[in-house]
């Protein structure tokens, strides 16, 4: 009897687990991790990564080249350059990760209400679902966030870039989970949740969306990627997160000037880059674990 | 078949009044005054309501929106602020740079994507295979804004081979072919740019069109039928590994148009995503609300074009007809 336990207990693999053994055997996925969690860690401990903090402006050392007292020079402030960077990557990461959670809030919210429900609901959700997708992004959102941030305070714009990616990012998802909750509402589990008389809201959040759980995790980290990368064009073209708040797009915006774009790279290769390997390491994250939660692409 | 096309172009009007409402109220919510740039400084509080009365801005809001729709579709956008000149001038003026450049992009990112999508789904998981898989990913997560200043910095600073940016040489007076020439020198680094973020989702898409239908049972038959490698992949697959291209064709449009908006202001390209910048940081509301509506119907059309260019090529997909 004992045994028996044993011998299930070695079996049974949880599909936590299931998903790391899979996700493990990829490489590329792992590297991705690994490069994504030193950018995470920096940006998070920055402040005992560096002896400077965001603010010090050090007139007696504008415009320096990389040294062992700067690692990447300083700008026409005498601010260190490392320094922002750092920072600046905790409000590109901070951005793109609320803005993900915007987007899978509503995308699931909706999705799942239009999916369940079906009928009328489903068909003015799906509509107005293809209204939000057919605003072209990037002109959409550079014209919002001029409208709405024109007034605002700079330390407020990092949240409405938040809120314009996310608010603009959902219906992908949203199509994705009515899909899926069209075909699992007809499945036996419903009907048994439906014969144990519980509600819509429980039958929805705790019995169909979980079973999605696998495509939102997935759309989750390739949405991040996309967020992170459209926060730094929208930074970089001067309507999204502003100076002197730092994020790696507005660092980038430097090279706008001819003569540091020339001489000084080091003020905006580095920035540029950090988005570079944020972005690839969350898409490698992301493509390792579609096919860790995709059953069908285990070879 | 034409009524599905009819069906899906009636299906168009309202979302695109729907847009234009949305449009029009997030332009009008624009803070800041574009009178006070067309005006004299010193002018009085009369004249300025004068001003604000002609160009009827002292009427509320829906008025103004009826009005605006009215004008626009005539084709009568107003007059741009920013460029003294009515908007249709403006946008037609530089939407044929735009239009160039796109094009170029569009013809390379196509000629090049196909053969390398075919090839790595015919080997897949070779060498080639992966390193093309990289390099989409690449493609994918390089933001164009930085690719495109690392390329100026690397070969128009350092290396000197392109010029830095613009589309012809300042105070340039060529003509005919020498002209060409010089604007596709000026092309060259922006295409490269727009061409490889392009390419990354056309050969993704590709190479799993290619698997998809390789993996197919008639496939299996016309291998067995002991036709060449060559008839099976080029003849019976891609024929039909085409068929998600042409949904992408329509999504390529308005993205390389949306995408060329960054690139056009780091390279200095006098085309239509440049205006729509320098349009939106000068308040200039016609030209910012023809130009949005410019790009959503872009979209739009290309959504609708992917779906007919869908319907049309393959005979598998029952449309609608009721």
């Amino acid at each position: 009897m004992q045994e028996d336990q044993k011998i299930n207990q070695t079996q049974v693999i949880g599909p936590w687990k299931m998903t790391w053994i899979h996700f493990k055997k990829k490489k590329t996925a792992v590297a991705g991790l690994i490069i994504f969690a030193i950018l995470v860690l920096g940006s998070t401990f920055a402040p005992f990564l560096t002896p400077y903090s965001l603010e010090t402006i050090d007139k007696t050392a504008r415009n320096q080249p990389p040294s062992w007292e700067h690692w990447l020079g300083t700008d026409n402030l005498g601010r260190d350059y490392f320094t922002r960077i750092l920072y600046g990557g905790r409000v590109s990461l901070k951005v793109g990760l609320f803005a993900v959670i915007i987007s899978i809030v509503l995308g699931v919210i909706i999705g799942g209400i239009a999916g369940y429900y079906g009928g009328w609901v489903d068909n003015v959700l799906m509509r107005f679902t293809e209204i939000v997708m057919s605003f072209p992004f990037l002109p959409l959102a550079i014209t919002i966030s001029a409208v709405v941030g024109a007034e605002m305070p700079g330390e407020y714009k990092m949240y409405i870039t938040m809120f314009i990616i996310g608010l603009l990012s959902w219906p992908g998802l949203a199509r994705i989970i009515r899909g899926q909750i069209l075909s699992l509402r007809e499945q036996e589990f419903m009907l048994a949740a439906t014969a144990l008389g519980l509600s819509d809201r429980r039958k929805i959040f705790r019995h169909l969306i979980p079973n999605t759980l696998g495509y939102v995790i997935v759309y989750a980290t390739l949405g991040m990627a996309s967020a992170i990368l459209s926060e730094s064009s929208l930074s970089f073209l001067g309507l999204g997160v502003v100076p002197p708040t730092p994020t790696w797009g507005n660092l980038v915006l430097n090279a706008r000037d001819t003569h540091i774009l020339t001489t000084r790279p080091w003020l905006w290769i580095p920035p540029g880059l950090c988005i570079f390997l944020a972005v690839i390491s969350i898409n490698l994250i992301g493509d390792g674990l579609r096919d860790a939660v995709d059953p069908k692409s285990h070879r | 078949m034409i009524k599905y096309i009819l069906k899906r172009i009636l299906h168009l009007i309202p979302v695109i009044f729907i847009i234009s409402i949305c449009i029009f109220g997030i332009v009008k919510l624009t803070p800041g005054n574009p009178i006070g740039s067309n005006l004299d400084p010193r002018a009085t509080a009369e004249e300025k309501a004068a001003e604000r009365a002609r160009l009827g801005y002292d009427k509320p809001i829906h008025i103004q929106y009826i009005e605006w729709m009215k004008r626009s579709i005539r084709g009568d956008f107003g007059e741009s602020y920013l460029y003294k000149r009515p908007v249709n001038k403006v946008i037609s003026e530089v939407i044929w740079n735009s239009f160039i450049l796109n094009v170029v992009v569009f013809i390379l990112a196509f000629l090049i994507s196909i053969p390398i999508g075919i090839i790595s789904a015919v080997k897949q998981y070779s060498k080639t295979d992966s390193f093309w898989t990289l390099f989409s990913l690449f493609g994918i997560s390089m933001p164009s804004f930085f690719f495109g200043l690392l390329l100026i910095f690397g070969f128009s600073v350092k290396l000197k081979w392109f010029p830095i940016n613009g589309m012809i040489n300042p105070g340039s007076t060529t003509t005919g072919f020498a002209r060409v020439l010089e604007v596709g020198h000026h092309m060259v680094l922006p295409a490269i740019v727009l061409t490889i973020s392009s390419l990354a989702s056309l050969v993704r898409y590709t190479r799993n069109g290619m698997l998809d239908v390789l993996n197919q049972d008639y496939i299996r038959t016309a291998r067995s039928k002991g036709l060449s490698e060559k008839v099976v992949i080029y003849k019976h697959a891609f024929r039909n590994a085409l068929i998600p291209l042409v949904t992408l064709l329509g999504f390529q449009i308005p993205g390389l148009f949306s995408g060329a908006v960054i690139l056009e202001s780091i390279f200095v390209w006098p085309g239509i995503g440049r205006v729509m910048v320098d349009a939106i940081n000068q308040r200039d509301y016609n030209l910012m609300l023809a130009l949005m509506m410019f790009f959503s119907i872009l979209t739009l059309l290309g959504n609708l074009l992917a779906d007919i260019g869908y319907a049309l090529v393959d005979p598998r997909v029952k449309v609608d007809e009721r």
